[in-house]
Parts: structure tokens; C-alpha cells; sequence
């Protein structure tokens, strides 16, 4: 791809733009399809052969008849391959008001609005990103884009892609492995310990923030990461299905957190399969927040293989009129004294509906593991409901587990306290929400934090009365 | 002119559709401190929420002025920005926010758009608060009263009351659960306060938070009215000699608001 040379006056903000060719996939999805994103990407044979693979198993399989209700998800109404730049083909004045709202809420430049909405073309700062880049590089941390790395850390790649989570695992990680673009791949060498979270660098890049995006984050022993993806601005796409795959290996005595906040428009269905398989004393933590979309699914899960390994999951749902947040976790205790812990959050209103879904197994080996669930879900109103859906499958005598699940309301004597003090009935409903949320808040980092509150506090508007 | 004035003429307040208050008339102004006195049962608490305008409620006869303006038309939040304050018999927790943030967003309510108050300074009144009331300093960064003691949450509502400075207070039974030690610590807090500015309504039934703050009047209640009025000496003699002068006195058999129906 030519880049051009920036103009000054655009630089002055730091950005520049792309210039890139356009292809875009017809609807529906067929076998030529995928030949040609393959091509389109120049692919190695073994990809291409994968994808076909997958797209076999997709056509297969049935659509799963649990959680949402996905009879109204047309896979011949979708596009499956669209090239960054194709994005730029609708105008401002098309985003909905709404969008715009939301992003002068959350106090996004207008720049990245713009790009945000799709309506503009790639920004990033190339020197913010060399930076960064260059940093990452002299500790041998692999950081690029997952087609990227596919193209030039080949080997690798190979070893890892496609290993905790198959294409056969369930209809939309084979959907994913068929048409699969962008996302990230991480590497951390042995013992290499990164002490600021690796941000997206590209919280504005486009390829990131696809449909379909596959990451891949592999931590060698001893090693640390934190990685952070997403953002919360409300991500506008026409397009009506999100179903991403995301694979982490944490090898012995690493560490490994991942955090994500989405907030899809409320047109969205959010199919994401993600996965991480930890080996001796490993520790994978998930850090969840999903706003937002029509249908969310997704259940981050740890695969605890090694002895004394340690499995973490925070979520946070938050579920407005006619969405429905299916969210959870899966801890798959397989060896001894294994832990895990997951913390669920979920908030409904307006007749939004939350569900906890989450699925703790002991295997056999699993002697002295333990786990800790716990579930809180604050409904606001009486049109908005919450369902705790807890599997536990043990095949050990020897474990510990614990369930708690809490269902509350806002309460008319806390309402009453704040507001004698002051506080409106909005502020006051706000302020018990951002308490309830605060657990959650309080492990982002600042920035995310910062906006995450914003971004509750604008979904809080108007709910009262 | 000094204060505030606060008139209750003929208030009656229900609760489900069951009169609890059956007529008050109370008058509280700026620079006076009444006590409120009675055995339970007999509305001293109702009185105290219907004030404040809490939702369970129900004035059905009868006015509330603060200054003259009408507070039975006010919202919860209008009426503590117009300078009423409830000091809590039982205050929520709220899990999740700090004490000092809502301290902060309390007095910025309280305080109006564009008048907050800066960071700076506001660490600072709190910390002097905090001392004065030989409160920890962790408590500010807790959540606010979860895990608290009953003593902690009377410390607590006596703090929110002296960095909001209303101009009529209302002390909702703020010496039950205290120790002495507590109850001493509490009462400087309260009689800091007293000045020609600041109104003050202390219902208690044991006349011992009396020894620390002298009231200028006293009231009993009984059967959701205010039986009888004087001056610190009927606290003096109600302690001494009890209830039961009074119910003759006035030929009452039964103090509760049940038996009045």
C-alpha cells in the first residue's frame, strides 16, 4: 500500500491519510468468497486450505438454539470482506444523531469521530506508533496486526493459530475461521515482563475493529502482558454481525490480562468465541465489558492445564431497550489445585434483558482446585429482567466452589438518603450505578475508566421517570 | 434577618393509608435548639422523614414552610438545597462510592452550578472535619457506610452535617447505638454548630444526649401530636420522674398512635 507524504497542514494534528484500493466482498457467502479474500491477502496455501476447511464446517452446522434468539441474523444480508478504505464510502451528515451524541459525550475529537463513524479513513500517529513500536521491538515483543504476522512471523503463527479454539468449536468460530481479517497478534518472549499496558495502538484502526478480526496472543514462560483493545465509543457499522475469535497461550509462570470494552450499536450481533489455555502456575485474566449491540454472546473461558494455574474473569453487561446481554464465563479446571474466580456484573433497563451464562467444570486431575462465582445484576426498572444460568460439572470429590448471585434494585431508601443530601433523582440513580459498576471501573486503565463512566452516565440519561 | 424559620402548622402524615402524625405545630427558627422527646411509637420519627419528604409518606393535611415558601411542594433534593438537612436514624450504604466523593458531590449540590468547590479545598475542610470529629482518615476512601459501625454512621451523618452547614437540621434519634465516648464527640460536633444562623430539631427518647446539648425548648410527643412544650427543665424532669406525669396530666392512657385511631 503507497502511503503519501503528509501535507503540512494536516499534520499539524498528526495524522495522515491512506491511500488504499478498494475491494468489497458481494453479500452472502460462498466458497469464491473466501478464495478471494485469501488472494486478495496473499495468503499461504495452508490459510487458504483452513479457511475452505472452516467454511465447510460452518455451512454444517446448525445455529445454536440457546441464549439470544438469532432466527433474524441473515448470513446472506451480510458483507464479509470489506477493505478499510471502503469505509469512507458514507458521508457525516449519514450517522445517526444518536452516534454523534454519544461521541460528543465522551468527548472524542472530531477527527476520531469521524473515523470512528467510518465516515473518514485511517488515522493513527505514526509516531506514536513508531515509538511504541521501536520500545517493543528491542524487548522482542512481537506486535502487529494478525495478517501481518501471518505474513511475516509464518512459523509462529502456524504453531499457535487455531489450537485452543478449532474451527469445528461452534458455528460462528467456524464463521471466523473462514472469513477472518485484521485483529492482533501478540508475542511476548520468555521472561519479558511489560510494565505499561499494550494498548491497540491502533484504538482508531480500522482492521481492528472488524467484523471478523482474529487475535492471537501468545506469553512464553515467565513472561508478562497486559493488553487492552476496543474503546468506548460506540462502534457504527451498517454491517450486522460481529463475530470474533480470540486465542491466548500463557505458557508457565506467565501472566496474561486482556481487557475489552465494546459498545456496539444497537443493530449488532455479538458473536465472540474467546479462549486462553494456561500452563503451570499461568494466570489469565479476562477484563469484559460489553454495552450495547442487539445480541451479545460471549463467554470468555480459561482452560487451567497446569498445575497451580489461575483463572480470572471480570465482566460487565449493561443491557438498554431491546438488547440482550448473554454473558458469562467457563473455567475448565484440568489439573490439581487449579483456582478460578469470576465476577459478573450486569445492569438492565428499559426492558433490557442481562443473562449470567457461565459453565465451571472439574476434571478429574482437578484435586484441590477451587472457584468462586460471583453474580450481581442491578435491574432498574420492572420492564428489565436478569436470568442466572450457572453450570457446574465436577468429577472430583476434592474441589471448592462457591456460588453467590444478587439480584437488587435501586432502592428507594438509597435514593432517598442521597437526595437529602442534595442529589437530583438522575444524579443519585447514577451515583448507586457507578457504585455498582465500580469494581469493574477501578481495574481500567485511566483513560478507559474515565470514559467508561462518561459513557454509563449518558446511558443513565432519561431512564428516569 | 438571622437563620431560617421553619413552621409546621397542623401537620398530618400518613403511612398505607394509617395516620401516624395527627396534627403538629412546631416552629423552629435559626439560632434555636429543640429537642423532641417521647417514648416509641409515638410519630417522633415519621415527623422527622415527612420533613425531608420521604416517599412512604404521605402529608394529607396540614403545611410545611421554610422561610415562607412552600417545602410540602419541593422534591427531597430541592428541599436539602434550600437548607434543610435529616440526620439518619439508620443510613444506607452504597457500595461502590467512596465518602469523600459523595461528600464532595453532596456539597457541589449544595453549592450550585459553577460555585464548586475546588479539590484543594475541599480535602482540606474535610480533614479539619475529620479531626474535629476524631474520625480515620480511611473512612473518607471507604465505601460509604458499608461495613460501618453504628457509631461510624453516626460520625458519619454529624460530618455530612457540618460540611453542609443547612440552615435547619433535623437529628433523627442520633445518640442511639452511641457510647459515651461517642455520644461526647458527637454533641461537639452539634453544638459547634449553634449560632444565630443554624436551626436544629434533636429527637431523642433518652434525655441523656441532653446532658451534652442543651436544648432551648422541649417537646413530647405522644399519639402523633406535640403534648406538651417547655423549656430544658421538662427534659430535666422527664428524666427524673418519666412518661407517666404527663399521660396523667393530660388523662392519655395509651402514648402510642395506634390506640388513637
Amino acid at each position: 500500500m503507497a502511503k503519501n507524504m503528509p501535507e503540512i497542514e494536516e499534520y499539524k494534528y498528526g495524522f495522515h491519510d491512506r491511500d488504499v484500493s478498494v475491494f468489497r466482498s458481494g453479500k452472502g457467502l460462498t466458497r469464491e468468497i473466501v478464495e478471494e479474500i485469501s488472494r486478495m491477502k496473499e495468503e499461504p496455501q495452508w490459510m487458504l486450505d483452513y479457511r475452505l476447511k472452516a467454511l465447510e464446517h460452518f455451512y454444517e452446522r446448525p445455529m445454536p438454539q440457546w441464549g439470544g434468539d438469532l432466527s433474524e441474523l441473515n448470513f446472506d444480508e451480510i458483507v464479509y470482506y470489506v477493505k478499510p478504505s471502503e469505509k469512507q464510502g458514507r458521508t457525516w451528515d449519514e450517522v445517526p444523531e444518536e452516534i454523534k451524541r454519544t461521541f460528543d459525550k465522551l468527548g472524542i475529537p472530531e477527527a476520531e469521530q469521524k473515523y470512528l463513524a467510518g465516515v473518514s479513513a485511517q488515522y493513527e500517529s505514526e509516531v506514536v506508533y513508531h515509538s511504541l513500536k521501536e520500545d517493543l521491538e528491542e524487548m522482542g515483543i512481537v506486535f502487529k496486526d494478525t495478517d501481518t504476522a501471518l505474513k511475516e512471523n509464518e512459523e509462529l503463527f502456524k504453531e499457535y493459530f487455531g489450537k485452543v479454539i478449532p474451527a469445528t468449536d461452534n458455528k460462528f468460530a467456524a464463521l471466523n475461521s473462514a472469513v477472518w481479517s485484521g485483529g492482533s497478534f501478540i508475542y511476548v518472549p520468555k521472561g519479558v515482563k511489560t510494565t505499561t499496558p499494550l494498548q491497540a495502538y491502533f484504538r482508531i484502526n480500522s482492521e481492528n475493529m472488524g467484523q471478523f478480526e482474529r487475535t492471537l496472543i501468545i506469553v512464553d514462560e515467565g513472561a508478562s502482558v497486559h493488553y487492552v483493545e476496543g474503546c468506548t465509543a460506540p462502534i457504527y457499522t451498517t454491517n450486522s454481525l460481529h463475530s470474533a475469535v480470540v486465542e491466548i497461550f500463557v505458557k508457565k509462570d506467565a501472566y496474561c490480562r486482556y481487557t475489552t470494552i465494546q459498545n456496539w450499536a444497537n443493530n449488532v450481533y455479538n458473536l465472540v468465541t474467546k479462549r486462553a489455555t494456561c500452563d503451570e502456575n499461568a494466570t489469565m485474566e479476562w477484563i469484559d465489558g460489553n454495552i450495547g449491540s442487539k445480541i451479545t454472546m460471549k463467554y470468555p473461558a480459561v482452560l487451567l492445564k497446569g498445575e497451580g494455574s489461575r483463572g480470572y474473569t471480570l465482566s460487565i453487561a449493561f443491557a438498554g431497550k431491546g438488547q440482550l446481554q448473554d454473558a458469562g464465563a467457563k473455567m475448565h479446571h484440568l489439573a490439581p489445585n487449579t483456582s478460578s474466580s469470576i465476577v459478573s456484573k450486569s445492569i438492565s433497563k428499559n426492558g433490557g434483558k442481562v443473562s449470567y451464562r457461565g459453565l465451571v467444570h472439574f476434571g478429574r486431575k482437578a484435586s484441590g482446585a477451587r472457584s468462586n462465582i460471583e453474580c450481581d445484576t442491578l435491574i432498574m426498572d420492572n420492564e428489565s429482567t436478569s436470568d442466572t444460568i450457572p453450570y457446574n460439572e465436577i468429577n472430583n470429590d476434592n474441589i471448592s466452589l462457591e456460588h453467590e448471585a444478587k439480584v437488587s434494585k435501586v432502592s428507594e431508601e438509597q435514593l432517598f438518603y442521597l437526595m437529602s443530601r442534595g442529589l437530583t433523582e438522575e444524579e443519585a440513580t447514577e451515583m448507586i450505578v457507578m457504585g455498582f459498576i465500580e469494581p469493574f471501573t477501578k481495574e481500567l486503565p485511566m483513560e478507559y475508566a474515565v470514559e467508561m463512566n462518561r459513557l454509563i452516565s449518558f446511558e443513565m440519561e432519561g431512564s428516569i421517570g | 434577618m438571622a437563620g431560617s424559620t421553619l413552621e409546621i402548622k397542623n401537620l398530618h402524615v400518613s403511612i398505607e393509608d394509617k395516620e401516624i402524625l395527627k396534627g403538629v405545630d412546631l416552629t423552629i427558627k435559626g439560632g434555636e435548639f429543640h429537642a423532641i422527646m417521647g417514648p416509641n411509637g409515638t410519630g417522633k420519627s415519621t415527623l422527622a422523614s415527612a420533613i425531608m419528604g420521604h416517599p412512604k409518606y404521605e402529608v394529607t393535611e396540614g403545611s410545611i414552610l421554610l422561610d415562607g415558601e412552600d417545602v410540602l411542594e419541593m422534591e427531597v433534593d430541592e428541599r436539602a438545597r434550600a437548607g434543610l438537612f435529616l440526620a439518619m436514624q439508620y443510613p444506607s450504604e452504597i457500595s461502590g462510592v467512596t465518602t469523600s466523593d459523595f461528600l464532595r458531590s453532596s456539597m457541589n449540590a449544595r453549592r450550585g452550578e459553577g460555585n464548586e468547590i475546588s479539590l484543594m479545598n475541599f480535602i482540606k475542610e474535610m480533614d479539619n472535619v475529620l479531626d474535629y470529629l476524631e474520625i480515620d482518615k480511611n473512612m473518607a476512601q471507604r465505601y460509604l457506610n458499608e461495613g460501618f459501625s453504628g457509631g461510624e454512621k453516626k460520625r458519619n451523618e454529624i460530618l455530612q452535617l457540618m460540611l453542609l452547614k443547612p440552615e435547619i437540621a433535623i437529628l433523627d434519634e442520633i445518640d442511639s447505638g452511641l457510647d459515651i465516648d461517642a455520644l461526647k464527640i458527637v454533641s461537639k460536633g452539634i453544638n459547634k454548630l449553634r449560632d444565630e444562623n443554624f436551626g436544629c430539631l434533636i429527637i431523642t427518647h433518652y434525655q441523656r444526649l441532653l446532658n451534652y446539648i442543651t436544648p432551648d425548648f422541649v417537646h413530647v410527643m405522644m399519639q402523633g401530636r406535640v403534648v406538651k412544650s417547655g423549656g430544658p427543665e421538662l427534659a430535666k424532669r422527664l428524666e427524673s420522674e418519666g412518661y407517666e406525669w404527663i399521660k396523667e396530666e393530660l388523662g392519655i392512657e395509651d402514648h402510642t398512635v395506634e390506640q388513637n385511631a
